[in-house]
């Protein structure tokens, strides 16, 4: 195991010196260069990854991914050690800089090599994105579920195998045999009949000199030895003891701290400040105004409206001068907002339907609605969300007249430099950014906001300065999981079977097929209605799946108990022709003892989603007791295709379920006079120790394209959870959070029983 | 002026004697393992050790420390520079993910072992509810914990069971 240390990443810089560097195309015939940078052609030729070996044998990758605890980077390393060959001990990994060379491509292109089959409706939509993502120069984004199954499939792996390539031939041809009789085996090579052997490192200069190829052979799964084992997370033993270096643990000599708040109601501006009770307060050094920053985001543009920042020699003191300023907004008309009329916003956009735009058109609906013999109708809500990383967003910097210096923790370092810059007024090759872990992403760190907040108090200043976000203003300028209303109907015929499905919700954004049912329903309208609001939105984990898996899955629940049937049977019935997540679907029933008896007030309920390449059924089983829910029992099954680090895909599967969890009990943002109302874990609670379910994982090596595994355990929590609820209850949730549910029974709701549990 | 133990040594700082601990520890004494999440003692991150119980060091008044033997997760190994044995189990559960709440996980686990070597599912979630982790790694946290404690209660249930 490597002594992979944060600060040698950033001591280190870009890569050079004598090592053996190879960068990997992602296209076939695209040339690769053996520098540290490659110049991209016609806004399409991006060159990806780099290895190197030093003269101490060991290999380094260089990872374009951050880590925001998802542990890709040592299943990407995994990747590359195995088709290297090289020795577990003698590899390690480094994120790589914030360089155009690093330009992650491979993002968008993940979506077409992955070879999904998107309905023709929404094929244009699929390939807008991707195009949109491929000229994106400045791309470098941690994110989408993509490191494993884009950038690992193909580029860490043919990195590491065109460069064993590269090795063998340099060795046969320094000893003068067949390069077909050279093999090779943790970090050497042997040439067996002569009985020479040499370390990689002994060719590895001579190596460099030759281009690598773009298309070198790749191992059959059979083959794996590194790939398919639960290695050790290569930052865990820094995460232990306090060593592992966040953002926020940066400092520089002479730093200041600064807190900060922008206009609480979003798209407001800053009308009038009275600091001079803040600027008198021991400490203070300055007070600075900020405005607004625009920048395209991850899956879109986003904008920030103006703030205001108290820089002073320590952030408590920063933070209390801050809440001494005396600050009027200008509210741009949006003060008068609230959840309620957003919620009648949306009511009234899909009753009128203008412009709705169709995602998937099967059958006539009209006529099979005609002939149905039950039609159900439903409406699902789902409240905005913040991601509340445990690390509140932050960034220090230093910025002279003509450079600027960034640290900070983020899912797009390339593009959080391009967007400072911009801000700063100053080329991109004048800004320096360091990358650190991030304490949770989820999305929220893909918007560069912070990053430019920083920049420019520093640059105000004149010195380093560290901007921190309070809890409050985290939760309250976030860019939000969109509050979402989806309506539902669907008609069943004599038999019970769905045959006529009908679907049209508001705030359409990614992945686009999030929407769609995985059931042979003959008959299908799904579509959507632009229905905008001012609450700045954010790509929160697994986006849009994490509605419309709720959406989708609850509602086929209902439809399944209206039929009178099981609904596990119900679903699988209609999964005939999908083979794999009919395989899923079969596991996590049996896995849960799908249809045991329950004790009274105990219910279980399922739920299947596919997302991200990857597919997962849940089983919830729950406790309803005097209108509490408690959450007994998850049992998940993920088919991944093929999981590169088992126990790490299991982790990220148990992180979404408990991400997800949280969400589905208690995550409600609601805006009051067109801000945000919550502030604090008090009234944006997450899940705790003592509410945390018993979670069991499986997993199913399919052998389907490598799938992710950060976001698909969320999508199915909310359902899974739903429909148990309706199995302990008869309640059916159609809007969450749970919390706001009343699930007391009759008799528990009477005055008497209420007073008793009080 | 506030004096105390930290880790071990004698440390005096002059400040604010409103200033949190949390801050003084990593502002002025350079330890950064303690974080910051909430500034409002409803995460746990900041978890340290005062006199040897946890304690949330963003509500801790600096000058309420004098005179205490303050330990912060940079002290928690032994003093022969062994992991505590809670820091092993942690690697051997693989339970971090961001980490950034670990450092407070580790603490009130820490604080709990020492007065309760073989606590109970319930005393674990009582120990721990203060400390949120948004990976969600309770039940390796929860494992962990049992790892060390090595209760054998653990292994007749089969693995971790809720309260």
């Amino acid at each position: 195991m490597g002594k992979w240390t944060r600060r040698a990443v950033l001591s280190a810089g870009v890569v050079g010196g004598t090592g053996l560097m190879v960068g990997v195309s992602v296209r076939p015939g695209n040339p690769t260069e053996t520098a540290g940078h490659l110049v991209a052609g016609e806004g399409e030729s991006l060159l990806h990854i780099f290895l190197k070996i030093d003269s101490d044998n060991r290999a380094t990758a260089i990872l374009p991914h951050s880590e925001m605890g998802q542990g890709a980077q040592t299943a990407l390393t995994q990747m590359l050690a195995e088709e290297l060959d090289a020795d577990w001990n003698l590899i390690q990994f480094v994120e790589a800089p914030a360089e155009a060379a690093f330009a992650n491509y491979a993002f968008g292109r993940g979506y077409l090599f992955k070879g999904v089959e998107f309905p023709d409706a929404i094929v244009p939509t699929v390939d807008g994105l991707v195009m949109k993502l491929a000229d994106s120069m400045g791309m470098q984004v941690t994110g989408g579920s993509m490191s494993i199954r884009a950038t690992g499939q193909y580029c860490v792996r043919a990195a590491g195998a065109s460069v064993r390539e590269m090795l063998v031939k340099t060795a046969a041809k320094g000893w003068g045999v067949p390069a077909r009789e050279i093999r090779t085996e943790k970090s050497k090579l042997y040439h067996d009949k002569s009985g020479r052997s040499a370390a990689y490192a002994e060719f590895a200069a001579a190596a460099a000199q030759i281009t690598p190829s773009s298309t070198p052979k790749l191992k059959k799964t059979s083959e794996f030895s590194v790939m398919g084992q639960s290695k050790q997370r290569l930052d865990i033993p820094s995460k232990v003891d306090g060593t592992a270096i966040f953002a926020m643990d940066v400092k520089r000599p002479g730093m200041l701290y600064a807190a900060v708040r922008r206009s609480p109601v979003f798209g407001g501006s800053l009308r009038r400040i009275d600091d001079r009770e803040a600027r008198a307060m021991n400490g203070v050094i300055d007070v600075v105004t900020l405005p607004g920053s625009f920048a395209e985001g991850l899956v879109g543009a986003y904008s920030a409206s103006d703030s205001v920042a108290v820089v002073a020699d320590s952030y408590w003191k920063a933070e209390k001068a801050l809440n001494a300023l005396e600050i009027e907004w200008n509210n741009q008309g949006k003060d008068t907002v609230s959840s309620s009329s957003i919620f009648e916003q949306f009511d009234r956009d899909i009753a009128a339907a203008t412009d709705r735009q169709t995602d998937v058109a099967l059958g006539d609906a009209n006529t099979v609605f005609e002939d149905a013999r039950m039609v159900l109708t439903a409406d699902y809500r789902v409240p905005y969300l913040a991601h509340s990383c445990m690390e509140p967003p932050n960034a220090t910097a230093e910025v002279s007249s003509d450079r600027a210096e960034i640290w900070i923790g983020c899912q797009n370092p390339l593009g959080f430099r391009q967007h400072i810059a911009a801000q700063l007024g100053m080329d991109v090759e004048s800004v320096t950014l360091h990358n650190h872990f991030m304490g949770g992403g989820f999305g929220r760190k893909s918007n560069a906001d912070y990053g430019v907040q920083a920049a420019l108090i520093a640059q105000a200043v004149g010195r380093p300065v560290q901007l921190v976000y309070s809890r409050q203003e985290d939760i309250r300028q976030d860019f939000y999981r969109p509050a979402v209303q989806s309506r539902f109907k669907a008609g069943l015929d004599n038999s019970g079977k769905l045959v006529a499905w009908h679907n049209t919700y508001v705030d359409k954004r990614d992945p686009v097929e999030a929407p769609l049912i995985p059931y042979a329903v003959t008959t299908q309208d799904i579509g959507h209605v632009a229905s905008p609001t001012h609450v700045p939105f954010g790509a929160w984990r697994s986006v849009d799946h994490s509605q419309h898996g709720f959406f989708t899955e609850s509602f086929v629940d209902e439809v399944a108990h209206a039929a009178g049937k099981d609904p596990y049977e119900y679903r699988a019935e209609m999964l005939k022709d999908n083979p794999r997540l009919l395989a899923v679907l079969k596991r996590v029933a049996a896995e849960a003892n799908w249809g045991s008896p329950l004790d009274a007030g105990r219910g279980r309920g399922i739920s299947l989603q596919e997302s991200f390449g990857s597919v997962v059924g849940q089983v919830i089983e729950v406790t309803v007791s005097g209108g509490k829910t408690w959450v007994d029992r998850v049992v998940a099954v993920i088919d991944a295709g093929f999981a590169v680090t088992p126990d790490g895909v299991k982790a990220q599967v148990e992180s979404g379920i408990i991400y997800g969890l949280t969400a589905a009990m208690y995550g409600d943002i609601t805006i009051q006079n067109g801000a945000v109302a919550q502030s604090s874990f008090a009234d944006y609670d997450a899940i705790r120790m003592h509410d945390a379910p018993v979670i069991e994982t499986h997993i199913i090596n399919s052998g389907a394209d490598i799938g992710g595994a950060g976001e698909p355990g969320t999508p199915g929590v909310a359902p899974a959870l739903a429909n148990a609820i309706f199995d302990a209850t008869g309640k059916r949730i159609r809007t969450l959070p749970v919390m706001n549910a009343d699930l007391r029974t009759d008799s528990e709701s009477s005055p008497s029983v209420a007073a008793l549990t009080h | 002026m506030t004096t105390f133990t930290l880790n071990g040594e004698t440390r005096s700082v002059d400040t604010d004697p409103e200033t949190p601990a949390l801050w003084v520890i990593r502002e002025q004494l350079d330890l950064t393992g303690t974080k910051f999440g909430c500034g409002m003692a409803q995460c746990g991150a900041c978890t340290i050790h005062v006199n040897g119980r946890a304690q949330r060091s963003c509500t801790t008044p600096i000058a309420s420390l004098e005179g205490a033997m303050v330990t912060t997760i940079e002290g928690l190994r032994s003093a022969d520079g062994s992991l505590h044995a809670l820091q092993q189990a942690w690697i051997d559960q693989q339970v971090p993910q961001c980490g950034y709440c670990q450092s407070g996980q580790l603490m009130s686990a820490a604080a709990l072992l020492a007065v309760n070597p073989n606590p109970t599912d319930a005393d674990i979630d009582l120990a721990m509810r203060g400390n949120i982790c948004r990976c969600g790694m309770y039940g390796r946290i929860r494992s962990a914990i049992k790892q060390v404690a090595g209760a054998s209660f653990y292994d007749a249930m089969g693995g971790a069971q809720n309260g």
